[in-house]
Formats: C-alpha cells, sequence, structure tokens
C-alpha cells in the first residue's frame, strides 16, 4: 500500500495523459515495431487461427464454413471414436510404439555419450561421431528407402548376411510381416538418431572437473565406477530436463518413420498410431471434425503427461518450470 | 598408472561397439551408393555388397533424363534457397525488434511466441486454414507459413542480446535508425549464428515432404522428396513396376537392362547429394546450434 501511494505522488498524469503518452511513444517508434508486428501477424494467422480451429471437433464442420459456422454436436465425435474398432488398436500401437521408442530411445544417446567419452584416441572419437551424426540430417524418406533395400527380399543386404550365416533357408520378407514391425521401427529410429542424441551428453560430460577423475582415479576407482559415481550424477540434470520434453512428447513420437516404413496394408494392424489415423480419417476421408477430435484428444493427453512429469521432477529438484 | 584388467575388458567392448556401430550406420548409404552404379539386372542376382560388379552410370542417366524428377529437383532446389533466405531475413528482423529493450509491449510479445511452443492447433486445423487461404497447390505453401520460427527468433535474440551495448550506440550516434544499425552492424557480425540457423533451416526445407505430400497435388510442384516417397511406396507394394511417368518407362524399355531397384537407388542418391555436400558445414556449425537450444530449453 505505501508502496502504491509513492507511486502515486511520483505519477501526477492522469490516466488518459499516459495513454496519450504511451500512444506518443509507439508512434515515435514507430520503425522498431515494424519489425515485430508483421512477424506477430504471421504467427497469429498461422499458430492462432489453427488453435481456434479446434473448434471444430466438437461440430460437424462443413467445408467452406468458418471455424465456427457449422452445427454444434458437443462429444458427438470424441464418443464415436471411443467406440470405434480403430480405437483399441490405435491406442495399443500408439502406448506401445511410444513406450518402446521412449525406454530404447532415450537411454541410447546416453550410452554412447559415456562410451564415447571412454575412448582416448580423439581422431577415433571424430570418426565416429561425424558416422553417426549423419542419418539425422537424411530425410526419413531416404532413410527409409535404405531400410528397405537392406531388408529386401531380392539380394537385401540382411538376407544375404543371414543366409551366408546358415540362419534362414529362404529370403524373409521383413517389411511385410507384422511380427517385425515394431523391432524394424525402433532399431531405425535409434539407428537414426544416437549420434545426434549423444552431443548434448557429450557437452555436460565435458563440462566435469578433470581433477575428480583424477582424485578418483588415486582413491583406486575403477574407470567403470568413475563413469557410475563421477560421469552419470553430474550429468543428471540434463539427463533429468530431456526425459520430461521426452515424456511430453512420448505420444507425438514422430509419423513419418511410420508412414515410409509400413507401406504395406498388412502392418496396419500393428502400424497405425493416433497421429497416423488423423492422417488418414482426416485427409484421405475428408472427416475434418472427426479427424480434429482424435488429434485433440492426443494432445490433452500429452500436456497431461507432461505436467505428471515435472510435477515428478519438481520433487527431485530438476523441473522444467 | 595402467588400467586394470577389468577395465582394459570395458575399453576393448567400447572400441568394439564403436566400430560395429559406425559401420552399421555407413554401410547401407555406401551399398545404396554402389547398387546405384551397377547394372541393374546385374544387380538383381544379388551379391552386390560395397563394390560394382557392372559399373555404369546408366542408371542416373535416366534419372537426369526423368522430366518428373528433374522438376521435382528443381523445386527442391528453388524452395530451399528462397524459404531459407526469406526465413533467416525476417526471422533476424523479428529478433532485432524483439531484442530492444525499449520495445513497447515486448513481454506481451513473448507471451504470445511462447505459447505457441507448447500448444498449437494440430494437422487439420492447420490443413483447412491453408485451403481457406488459397496456399493448396500454390509454391507459396512452402515458403511463408515457415517464414517465422519462434524458436531461431529465441536463439537470434539470445545472440543479439550479447553484443556489445557500445556498438549500436555508436551507430545510432552516427545516424543511424533501427534498420540501419540491424543491417550495417549487428547482422555483419552475426555470421556464425546466421550459418548456425541458416544450415538447419535448409536442411529441413530439402528434407521435408509430408506437407507437400499433403498440400500440393499439381506434380510439377511437388519436392523430389515427395515424388521419391511415392515411387518406393509403389516399389515396396508390387516389387516390379515403379511409377515413373511414361516418359521414364520407355527408357526403362529402351534399357532393359535397368530396374526399378537401381532406379530408386540412383534417385536417392540425386536427393542426398545436397545435403552430404553441405554435411561438413553442417558439422562445423551445428554443435554450437544444438548447444545454443538445448540451453533455452
Amino acid at each position: 500500500m505505501a508502496q502504491l501511494s509513492v507511486n502515486k505522488s511520483v505519477d501526477p498524469p492522469s490516466l488518459r495523459d499516459r495513454r496519450k503518452n504511451g500512444f506518443l511513444r509507439f508512434v515515435r517508434q514507430l520503425d522498431l515495431q515494424l519489425m515485430v508486428i508483421p512477424a506477430l501477424v504471421l504467427i497469429f494467422v498461422f499458430s492462432y487461427i489453427p488453435m481456434y480451429g479446434i473448434l471444430i471437433a466438437f461440430q460437424d464442420y462443413k467445408i467452406g464454413r468458418s471455424f465456427t459456422g457449422s452445427p454444434w454436436v458437443g462429444m458427438k465425435h470424441f464418443i464415436t471414436f471411443f467406440q470405434s474398432p480403430e480405437f483399441g488398436i490405435v491406442m495399443k500401437n500408439t502406448i506401445m510404439i511410444s513406450l518402446l521408442k521412449f525406454f530404447i530411445g532415450f537411454p541410447a544417446p546416453i550410452l554412447l555419450a559415456l562410451m564415447l567419452n571412454e575412448v582416448r584416441k580423439m581422431v577415433f572419437k571424430r570418426v565416429v561421431q561425424t558416422i553417426t551424426y549423419l542419418p539425422h540430417f537424411m530425410s526419413w524418406v531416404i532413410l527409409g528407402g535404405i531400410v528397405g533395400s537392406m531388408l529386401a527380399t531380392d539380394n537385401g543386404s540382411v538376407n544375404m548376411l543371414l543366409e551366408r550365416l546358415n540362419l534362414i533357408d529362404e529370403p524373409i520378407n521383413f517389411l511385410s510381416l507384422p511380427e517385425y514391425f515394431w523391432s524394424i521401427l525402433i532399431t531405425t529410429n535409434v539407428w537414426k538418431e544416437i549420434g545426434f542424441g549423444s552431443i548434448v551428453y557429450l557437452a555436460a560430460i565435458a563440462g566435469v572437473d578433470p581433477n575428480t577423475y583424477e582424485a578418483a582415479s588415486i582413491d583406486g576407482a575403477s574407470r567403470f565406477r568413475q563413469i557410475y559415481l563421477i560421469t552419470l550424477p553430474s550429468i543428471m540434470p540434463v539427463v533429468s530436463i530431456f526425459m520430461i520434453l521426452a515424456i511430453g512428447n512420448l505420444l507425438s513420437a514422430g509419423f513419418e518413420d511410420i508412414l515410409v516404413l509400413a507401406v504395406n496394408p498388412a502392418l496396419r494392424d500393428v502400424s497405425d498410431v493416433l497421429d497416423t489415423y488423423v492422417i488418414r480419417v482426416g485427409i484421405n476421408n475428408y472427416r475434418y471434425s472427426y479427424a480434429t477430435a482424435v488429434g485433440l484428444f492426443k494432445a490433452v493427453i500429452s500436456v497431461g503427461l507432461l505436467t505428471i512429469a515435472n510435477y515428478v521432477a519438481r520433487k527431485s529438484g530438476n523441473s522444467l518450470w | 598408472m595402467r588400467d586394470s584388467l577389468g577395465d582394459r575388458i570395458m575399453v576393448t567392448f567400447i572400441y568394439m561397439f564403436l566400430i560395429l556401430l559406425s559401420v552399421s550406420t555407413l554401410y547401407p548409404f555406401l551399398n545404396a551408393i554402389v547398387i546405384s552404379l551397377n547394372e541393374g539386372l546385374d544387380t538383381s542376382k544379388g551379391g552386390i555388397t560395397l563394390w560394382p560388379r557392372e559399373f555404369t552410370w546408366e542408371n542416373y542417366s535416366v534419372v537426369f533424363q526423368d522430366e518428373r524428377l528433374m522438376s521435382g529437383f528443381f523445386v527442391s532446389v528453388l524452395r530451399t534457397v528462397i524459404g531459407t533466405v526469406t526465413a533467416i531475413l525476417a526471422t533476424a528482423i523479428f529478433s532485432y525488434g524483439m531484442s530492444r529493450r525499449e520495445l513497447m509491449g515486448r513481454k506481451y510479445y513473448m507471451i504470445i511466441c511462447i505459447i505457441t511452443m507448447y500448444f498449437g492447433g494440430g494437422l487439420i486445423p492447420t490443413f483447412l486454414l491453408i485451403r481457406e487461404l488459397g496456399l493448396m497447390n500454390s509454391f507459396w505453401v512452402y515458403i511463408i507459413p515457415s517464414l517465422i520460427s519462434v524458436w531461431n527468433m529465441i536463439i537470434f535474440r539470445t545472440f543479439f542480446q550479447g553484443l556489445p551495448a557500445g556498438l549500436e550506440e555508436s551507430a545510432k550516434i552516427d545516424g543511424c535508425g533501427n534498420w540501419g544499425t540491424l543491417f550495417r552492424v549487428v547482422l555483419p557480425l552475426s555470421g556464425p549464428v546466421i550459418a548456425t540457423l541458416a544450415l538447419f533451416t535448409a536442411v529441413g526445407h530439402w528434407n521435408e515432404w509430408f506437407l507437400a505430400s499433403i498440400y500440393i497435388s499439381d506434380e510439377k510442384l511437388l519436392p523430389i522428396q515427395t515424388i521419391l516417397k511415392q515411387i518406393l511406396a509403389s516399389n515396396i507394394v508390387s516389387e516390379q513396376t515403379a511409377s515413373m511417368d511414361a516418359a521414364a518407362l520407355a527408357h526403362l524399355q529402351k534399357a532393359k537392362t535397368i530396374t526399378s531397384k537401381s532406379l530408386s537407388m540412383a534417385t536417392m542418391m540425386v536427393a542426398t547429394l545436397p545435403i552430404v555436400l553441405v554435411y561438413p558445414f553442417v558439422q562445423k556449425y551445428f554443435v554450437k546450434g544444438v548447444l545454443v537450444g538445448s540451453l533455452k530449453e
């Protein structure tokens, strides 16, 4: 209260004067404002109007109408989705693929960073890094083509190797058999991102004081114990931040990989996830309101997961916000 | 101090694992290059690994004569160049404005930006908006929606704020306005950050294929990645006939030694070449870029 009265005595102009001053200041910095306003308009158009467009999830959207101009139907589309025969399959695939990607794809770069840190030959380390970063910069179309060529029945290298080793008698058509799909999908994902993902952890490891290792080694700690007792604890803050982000993205674990690898319709029962389902019913079957409802359902769960992950992390002292 | 036996076993295991990982990363790419340089019919006999048996440029000459693929390559180059230049320019201008303390409403503008990093409209509402705006089947759908990246704005802004304040003050005293200061003083000093963000933007543009596949139905406007995706998809479903256009099919019949597999490998190499060419530069800058980005997280 005291502060407020002091402010009042220092700042005598009335509200109208201040508004006028504000307007004058705005005009005087118009060149500066013109740097940001066009960009803000673009952000408004391409980010906020689609957010407003989510409302069609509660309507029967008609093409050509505005986002609120169609008849309202409440939760109809959500109920249709929950009762549809695809719901069980799509949810099972989404959850399983996301969990597999998380439990295998998240620790893999950390392990690689820890291993690279043990390499004393700098040239070797740099060569490994250069090679393993490469797939990150390739599009999923290229990687899908390369994986397809590796796994092909007509002289794919994998089938050739397995035949040479006498593990199989006939080539296996890997990309048409449902039982292999998840393994192929997860392996390809890890293969693409393991190197690039290790960069942040390597940077975190580089920040560890070398004296700590020296002291530990004088005390007789083996290199394995040094990793376990020094390196790992010192990168934990970075690990937990990235873990929270990964959990928030759990359900949107990518769909481009599925689109390029699960071309064969025989794989639909194991490859259909929320994102690909939205694309199929929305873009291909024109069921806009229904697809928006499915997308919104996914977004709500994602926000929930992120909140829970952050809550847990805050309890342990490493929160995102 | 010498390592103990356990340590030596661990280090040997690590070296072996890293060699295995590198080989399994590199081999598929090398194998694809070799297949693209080997005669198609000979490839289908099997056994091609790391060295071509019947070396030929034929696969590439078919790719380069295919009008559809070449138009796709041209569209990709065009969208990458125009998209990167305009996006970096627009985002740099925006970021400079956002980096000035005297900017009125800066706090609110920032909140408007940050919200878009956590929430979005999703695929379908965005799709409907693009259609309402008349951007379907238009080249500008590649450029306009991705002009402003909030993520890059934050990285730019952090960099601009780290520049010595005296520089801008002296530019102001010499009579530069905000725009003049940006273009004559600030941007010439921002080489590394521009290079980093431009490379990331360019790689993103070059590799993007999904949005093109839903926004564009006119074949002349499709980027090479999307065309390649269609070819590969039809190859997997029916391994024999590639979905090539009539001209390419004519070539196929003329040169019986070319198969859809050797052809798609050659197309893939053409579609990857620009990435491989910029990769050394990417390597130089991207570690820095990733770290700047992750600090902001």
